[in-house]
């Protein structure tokens, strides 16, 4: 397949860890900040090409996964009242809150419903007037613009049983959170291909020369992140720390100017919790004042503090980049895709699900393995 | 790699008996409901069946946990399955429920390299239904069976109100007669099988979905719905030392494989460059974020052979249109039981696992 295949050339392949190898001297530590790239580098076994001095550590760029509890308690009660068809990304469903995951809701009769795109949500609500419909408005800058035109469609057709719940993250405040930590050991990043097709990458040159750390635009298939590595690790031998383009094939220095016009129109920047990563200031999109009447959170109220997550799970380490997965305790243990303590282990661009999927012997496997050898 | 992937059992030793039950990470009774992914074909639906089912009827021949079972009546051999269908829609590119309920239970007693027999017929109608859909499916039943030289023998018909059905639900059950002295079932694979595929994968779960959530495709994705006796009988006839045969329907090419690698107690390696998937299927997956291997298929099977045969099955399989694809994508050996790898195009191995339920489609 024209555009897929070629980047996933296995001689390709070889050669640019071949490369990689050749730059490399000392021992290096990047974050890839997507999860769609996490995902990639672990079931394609990118990072299983890459000599033993380069570490590769999981970002926070899962937007299911930072998705703080208390939001997603709100949506799941929303989604429980009898008025409320509750519309979400298909990815949002398994992820706990405190106490159940919006699949049960729907098990127990909320009229839960995954879309592929906000604008269908809209529809919806245009079809059934007798309901309130609610969108689950989660993700980075990639999907914000998408967000943003549905309110807008709302607005213009003058739809008033439309909602969205707002949980917006930015990329840029959470990587100076990473590079500000006391503890932070992330000394190159690849930055997420698709959130600079929106945004650009203007934002990263000053993150880049403020902390002297590399910053490589990156895409998502093995050659992408390969090539992306490449760059990063270069530029860390020879002392340098600029943003570089890798996916150019998508990205252009000042991203769509379309895209972020809708994103100004309808959002302003808040400050976000992260789950994992704890407050973020600038770090969120919210509803500017003339889009508030189609905020849900005034019209069902505003969310509730949560319990704080179960003490074993340490998805917040794993999201900053300081711990892998099977670090966890509970990985694989008390954590699973089936009963996931964390966010990480239950969204398709989670990390620990990652592992889990890709990495991780299953059950059956283990305990022939222990029985075998005591 | 820091896992236990390296770890094998060597040849020779005694492998374990799998006590499904007592490694189960997430006990059944942590869900006190039903959720639809309990019927996804996943881990879900396994601990559903390990938890509930299986104990609820233990006994040798549903244990052997093949497509159908097979029962020995002094020297004659039948095989005997059960299947429902409750797809929406009801008709969809490349077929239709009807179809779909003829052939999937032709495909479970093929299976068993069983020739099909007869079939029954259940009708679970939702009130309002227009009498000219269900017409269309019985038409389409008729001509399935009628092409698979099976006859439909028996049935039932029940109305139910308003509401509580979608529309049809149909169940299919059949009886096939063996007649051969293989012993096809998934442990009677070897270490060194060959694992054939009858061709590419994902086309009937992305012709659904595709229906299903009106996502516009550029081309038309058609299900891959076909009743595949006919090549398995061939394979039978022309003396293939089959162990063992497998359709993929729900969760998959990868649900059918590690289903066998567990029954077997042997590891199956795969390598994703030799598995056909067509590029409209592709794009659909690349898309929504989901991986063929799990996508269900409707006319697909695996089959586990003698390496020495690969040549041979595969000249005949490709003679018949509904594996005119067939090709090797993999061998099994000793390794670690119950364990699927598959080699990524980018040359590195990696587990394939199950599912929890169905794939959810991604945020971006």
């Amino acid at each position: 397949m024209k555009f897929v295949d070629e980047y996933r050339d296995k001689d390709a392949a070889g050669r640019m860890a071949a490369a990689i190898a050749q730059v490399t001297t000392r021992p290096w530590t990047i974050m890839e900040i997507c999860g769609g790239q996490t995902h990639a580098i672990v079931k394609y076994g990118v990072d299983q090409l890459l000599p033993d001095a380069i570490t590769l550590v999981h970002g926070p760029g899962c937007p299911v996964c930072v998705t703080p509890v208390e939001l997603i308690d709100k949506a799941l009660e929303i989604a429980a009242l009898p008025e409320v068809i509750f519309c979400s990304f298909g990815d949002m469903l398994r992820v706990p809150g405190s106490h159940r995951d919006l699949l049960t809701v729907k098990a127990n009769g909320g009229d839960v419903r995954v879309v592929y795109a906000p604008l269908d949500a809209v529809k919806l609500a245009q079809r059934h007037p007798e309901k309130q419909v609610v969108f689950f408005a989660v993700g980075f800058e990639t999907t914000a613009p998408a967000t943003a035109l549905a309110v807008l469609q709302a607005n213009r057709l003058n739809i008033t049983n439309f909602s969205m719940l707002v949980a917006h993250v930015c990329v840029p405040p959470a990587m100076e959170s990473i590079l500000a930590a006391p503890h932070n050991q992330v000394q190159g990043f690849l930055a997420a291909g698709h959130v600079c097709t929106v945004m650009g990458y203007t934002e990263y040159e000053t993150l880049a020369q403020r902390y002297q750390t590399p910053i490589i635009v990156t895409g998502f298939e093995p050659l992408d992140i390969l090539h992306g590595i490449y760059l990063c690790v270069k530029q860390l031998e020879e002392g340098r720390a600029t943003v570089e383009n890798q996916y150019a094939r998508a990205v252009r220095r000042e991203g769509s100017r379309e895209a972020q016009q809708l994103i100004t129109e309808v959002f302003e920047v808040v400050p976000r919790q992260w789950r994992g990563l704890g407050a973020i200031a600038d770090s969120g999109l919210g509803l500017r004042e003339r889009y508030a009447g189609f905020d849900a959170v005034r019209r069902f109220g505003t969310a509730a503090p949560a319990a704080t997550t179960p003490s074993e799970c340490i998805s917040g380490l794993v999201l900053q980049g300081v711990k892998k997965p099977q670090e966890c305790p509970a990985f694989g243990k008390h954590c699973t895709p089936e009963q996931p303590l964390g966010a990480p282990m239950v969204s398709t661009e989670g990390a620990c699900a990652a592992y889990y999927r890709y990495r991780h012997s299953p059950p059956h496997s283990r305990a022939t393995l222990q029985e075998t050898n005591p | 790699m820091t896992d236990d992937i390296d770890t094998v059992i060597e040849p020779g030793l005694v492998r374990p008996v799998i006590e499904p039950a007592l490694v189960c990470p997430a006990p059944i009774n942590q869900h006190s409901q039903i959720l639809l992914a309990h019927g996804g074909g996943g881990r879900l639906m396994q601990q559903l069946l390990d938890s509930v089912f299986l104990p609820a009827f233990a006994n040798p021949l549903l244990n052997a946990r093949h497509d159908g079972a097979v029962i020995e009546l002094g020297a004659t051999r039948l095989a005997f399955t059960t299947d429902s269908y409750v797809v929406q829609p009801l008709f969809f590119p490349g077929g239709d429920i009807g179809s779909l309920a003829v052939n999937g239970t032709i495909n479970d007693l093929a299976m068993c390299g069983a020739r099909p027999l007869f079939l029954s017929a259940g009708f679970i109608i939702e009130e309002g239904l227009p009498m000219e859909t269900l017409q269309r499916v019985v038409t389409s039943m008729r001509h399935a069976a009628h092409a698979a030289g099976v006859t439909i023998v028996t049935g039932d018909t029940k109305v139910v109100d308003k509401g509580k059905g979608d529309g049809l639900f149909i169940n299919t059950a059949g009886i096939g007669s063996i007649e051969h002295n293989l012993r096809i079932a998934p442990d009677a694979v070897q270490p060194g099988d060959a694992i054939l595929l009858s061709g590419d994968i994902g086309r009937h779960g992305i012709a659904i979905m595709a229906m299903r959530e009106g996502l516009d495709f550029e081309s038309t994705i058609e299900s891959d719905c076909a009743a595949l006796a006919a090549p398995v009988l061939e394979l039978i006839h022309a003396g293939i030392d089959i162990h063992c045969l497998r359709d993929l329907t729900r969760g998959g090419l990868a649900a059918a494989l590690i289903e066998i690698a567990e029954a077997a107690c042997l590891q199956i390696d795969i390598e994703e460059s030799l598995i056909p998937v067509v590029q409209e299927v592709q794009g659909a997956c690349e898309l929504l974020g989901l991986d063929p291997l799990h996508v269900a298929n409707e006319g697909r099977f695996v089959a586990f052979i003698p390496s020495a045969q690969v040549n041979q099955t595969l000249d005949i399989l490709r003679r018949h249109p509904q594996a005119n694809q067939a090709c090797l994508i993999g061998h099994v050996q000793h390794g670690t039981a119950g364990r699927v790898t598959l080699q990524s195009r980018i040359g590195v191995r990696r587990i394939v696992d199950r599912l929890s339920g169905e794939q959810l489609p991604r945020i971006c």
